[in-house]
């Protein structure tokens, strides 16, 4: 048992972090760091930037793009880039229906699909959450009816990240009405610009626009862009949710926002001395870091399992990182709330973010973002299966309760 | 990086965890247990003929040459064991003391003899006012010719009555809590001046309060006259040995508590049933899994030359299990429910022996403002 990083590992590291240090665009990284929305340009940018270095789709086998590298070095790149910190590739993308084309899709779709995906020249968003399925996802009602050589959708998808900016969607619809909940579904994929979908944004507690609404109304799509077979959407969907272990975690997001926090806590006063010097807020920044500390150990004891485990069966800690990532993730905005103080009041309008817009800032010009970052930040305990799912599945899985 | 074991490791472990799936059955502890120094002599002498009292020590002075990694194997499977043998206080922190602090001669004569089974320590150094500062230490030595001579009290030394050679810090120079100053000194437990004052802690052991009259120390059982770094680093190490301990008697409670809830029926059905139960359990799992991986980090870390680095990695280590162990302790008799009271069960056994853990060489609370003062752990 040796948990250093070997000599060759911390080569590694350090070259990728010289390259994030060298090539992530400063405008970038000063959104990243100050926690405001990057732009459907800056990913575009930033991803084509990874892809020039073969690193966009890191994960993926290398005959699809991928490069090959150990877990232990995937897991480095990751918490680099988390880091920097710099943008994640996107995930719609990336890390959920590339996998699924390349493992079950048909040899046009990944020769049409995956190099797009890897150059980000196809937007791709998620189509599985319904207003009337969330947690119980089976339950999904969107209805993909066979026409001749097409299926005709109808229904509604909710809470669809960044699809306004999306060219493709992938979607579960049910093809078999008579069939049990999990059994009658398909994994389709939708261009977004085939008429009769419309998209409505979802305005979030923040103010922010990330997620929205899609309708569908007969919607014609071929039958060559489902994904594998007729009815066993749930198995890929299966795959696709258990597919994202390593990065969710998201232990490199945390430990840059706890530097953030330093910073932060450094220029920020409170009765003449800087609030980094009470003890009462040292001891709860201590009390995260050493959250995050036990978060990283474990992160890393899954990585290791991963190395030597038969694929697709992952370690029973990696269960754990979902529910113990997002909630350090959430505590540290907590935290950063703490730190801006009465500052977190005024609320900056969209216009203001524009070019051009000149007024001042009202109070420290970093805070501005904060309480909408601590606002936004309740969703991650909520997306991808919330906490309470996590432990039914554990429980299940794990336990054998 | 890997968490894998060596092969020699895997043997060892393998030998403990069958030395505690034979020996260590709930109800042959409890028969250890009336032995008059709470433990059982028999084990003792198998420790010593399957090599366990010789782990940490260089194989040049009979040793096994092993580190941390050995030590945290041993002290896991004895935490799953509840075991009552004074290992932690003869191999851990007397071993680690004289691995430090002793010269040649010192580790010539007294390896051998605890190797063998033939030398059992202890560490006399806590006082009626130290709490949890190591420098607290007001007892005297005070320089007679060639001898030292060794006053003051000395309190809740761990195995203290069991003990045949104590190893006791005590001042040559400056005040209480300087951290110049602080002498270490072998002295017998039955050497004229020492009286002890025996009694059993919560957790089933055993400790003594004891004090020191006039007690002659020949210059060669000195161990050192400059002895808090040499103090720090075996806490460290003790700590990491203690929270492999923790590790293993919360990983018992888990197991138990959620067999308990596939067995136990209520309304009708197995009571593991109900979701606010099964989320509590998973939230103790959580709690142990985390606490297992700072338990690994401590071992790695323990091995660390620089004081502050390995300070705040043991510091954050002792708090993760401190937390943990409440969670984990506290869910594992919740959900186990009245039966979860007794002394009859093992499980409340766990959960004493874990809470005891807490409160050695610094509890969550103590070590969350040492590491808050020290800096930050992300680098």
């Amino acid at each position: 048992m040796d948990l250093r990083f070997t000599d060759e590992e911390l080569k590694f590291r350090d070259d990728v972090r010289a390259f994030f240090k060298d090539n992530l665009p400063p405008a970038i990284r000063e959104k990243m760091k100050e926690g405001r929305h990057t732009s459907k340009d800056d990913l575009v940018q930033w991803t084509r930037i990874l892809n020039k270095k073969g690193w966009a789709v890191s994960h993926w086998p290398k005959d699809y793009g991928g490069t090959g590298w150990t877990p232990v070095q995937q897991y480095i790149f990751l918490d680099e880039l988390q880091q920097a910190p710099a943008p994640s590739p996107l995930p719609f993308g990336v890390s959920m229906v590339g996998p699924v084309i390349y493992t079950f899709g048909s040899d046009a779709q990944k020769k049409q699909f995956l190099p797009r995906i890897a150059n980000l020249d196809d937007w791709w968003c998620q189509g599985f959450s319904e207003p009337g399925a969330g947690s119980d996802l089976a339950s999904l009602k969107t209805t993909a009816k066979r026409d001749g050589d097409h299926y005709v959708i109808n229904g509604q998808k909710t809470w669809t990240t960044l699809a306004q900016h999306a060219d493709w969607i992938f979607l579960l619809a049910r093809t078999d009405m008579a069939a049990k909940k999990q059994e009658g579904i398909s994994f389709i994929l939708v261009n977004m610009k085939t008429p009769g979908i419309t998209v409505r944004p979802i305005v979030t507690i923040d103010g922010g626009a990330e997620v929205n609404e899609v309708f569908f109304d007969d919607v014609r799509v071929p039958l060559e862009n489902r994904v594998g077979e007729e009815n066993k959407g749930w198995d890929y969907a299966k795959f696709l949710l258990g597919n994202e272990r390593v990065g969710i975690a998201r232990v490199g997001v945390s430990k840059e926002r706890l530097r953030r926090i330093r910073e932060l806590a450094s220029a920020t006063t409170d009765h003449g001395r800087p609030l980094i010097e009470l003890p009462r807020f040292r001891e709860k920044l201590a009390a995260v870091e050493v959250e995050l500390k036990a978060l990283e150990m474990t992160q890393l004891r899954v990585v290791a399992a991963e190395a030597k485990r038969a694929k697709g069966k992952p370690d029973p800690a990696s269960s754990i990182l979902k529910i113990k990532g997002s909630e350090i993730q959430q505590v540290t905005t907590e935290l950063l709330m703490e730190v801006v103080g009465p500052y977190a009041l005024p609320y900056r309008q969209e216009h203001e973010e524009e070019k051009g817009w000149n007024e001042p800032p009202i109070g420290p010009d970093w805070a501005s973002t904060i309480a909408p970052t601590y606002f936004n930040t309740r969703k991650v305990s909520i997306y991808g299966g919330s906490n309470e799912i996590q432990k039914n599945i554990i429980a299940k899985a794990i336990l054998g309760l | 990086m890997d968490f894998d074991f060596t092969e020699e490791q895997r043997l060892l472990k393998e030998s403990v965890d069958r030395f505690i799936a034979d020996r260590y059955e709930f109800e042959q502890r409890k028969s250890f247990a009336k032995n008059e120094s709470g433990f059982a002599p028999e084990n003792w002498k198998q420790f010593a003929d399957l090599g366990l009292l010789a782990i940490p020590f260089a194989e040049e002075h009979g040793g096994f040459g092993g580190g941390p990694i050995e030590t945290m194997i041993v002290m896991e499977a004895f935490g799953r064991g509840l075991v009552l043998e004074p290992y932690f206080s003869t191999v851990v922190l007397g071993g680690g003391l004289l691995r430090h602090a002793g010269s040649d001669a010192h580790k010539s004569e007294l390896i051998a003899k605890i190797a063998s089974g033939d030398l059992r320590l202890a560490f006399a150094h806590g006082e009626r006012q130290s709490r949890y500062d190591l420098a607290d230490v007001e007892t005297r030595a005070k320089k007679s010719g060639a001898n030292y001579v060794l006053e003051g009290e000395k309190s809740l030394v761990l195995n203290g009555d069991s003990a045949d050679m104590l190893i006791v810090s005590a001042r040559v120079a400056g005040d209480a809590r300087d951290r110049k100053g602080i002498g270490l000194f072998l002295v017998d437990s039955n050497a004229k001046g020492v009286s002890r004052r025996f009694y059993p802690t919560q957790d089933g052991l055993r400790a003594a309060e004891i004090s020191l009259s006039g007690v002659e120390v020949p210059a060669g059982r000195v161990l050192t006259e400059d002895g808090l770094p040499i103090i720090e680093r075996v806490a460290d190490e003790a700590i990491a040995a203690l929270a492999a301990e923790a590790v293993g008697a919360m990983t018992e409670m888990h197991a138990l508590t959620v067999d308990y809830l596939k067995t136990r029926k209520q309304f009708g059905v197995a009571i593991g049933a109900f979701q606010a139960l099964q989320h509590r359990a998973v939230d103790m799992f959580v709690a142990l899994e985390q606490a297992r991986s700072m338990a690994m980090f401590a071992t790695m870390m323990s091995a660390e030359d620089d004081a502050e680095t390995r300070s705040r990695a043991i510091s954050a280590a002792k708090v993760q299990i401190g937390r943990s162990a409440k969670i984990v302790g506290q869910g594992a008799i919740q959900l186990h429910g009245g039966v979860g009271m007794t002394m009859e069960l093992k499980v409340g056994h766990y959960f004493k022996r874990a809470t005891m853990i807490d409160v050695m060489f610094g509890d969550a609370d103590y070590h969350l403002a040492r590491l808050a003062e020290a800096g930050s752990l992300v680098a």
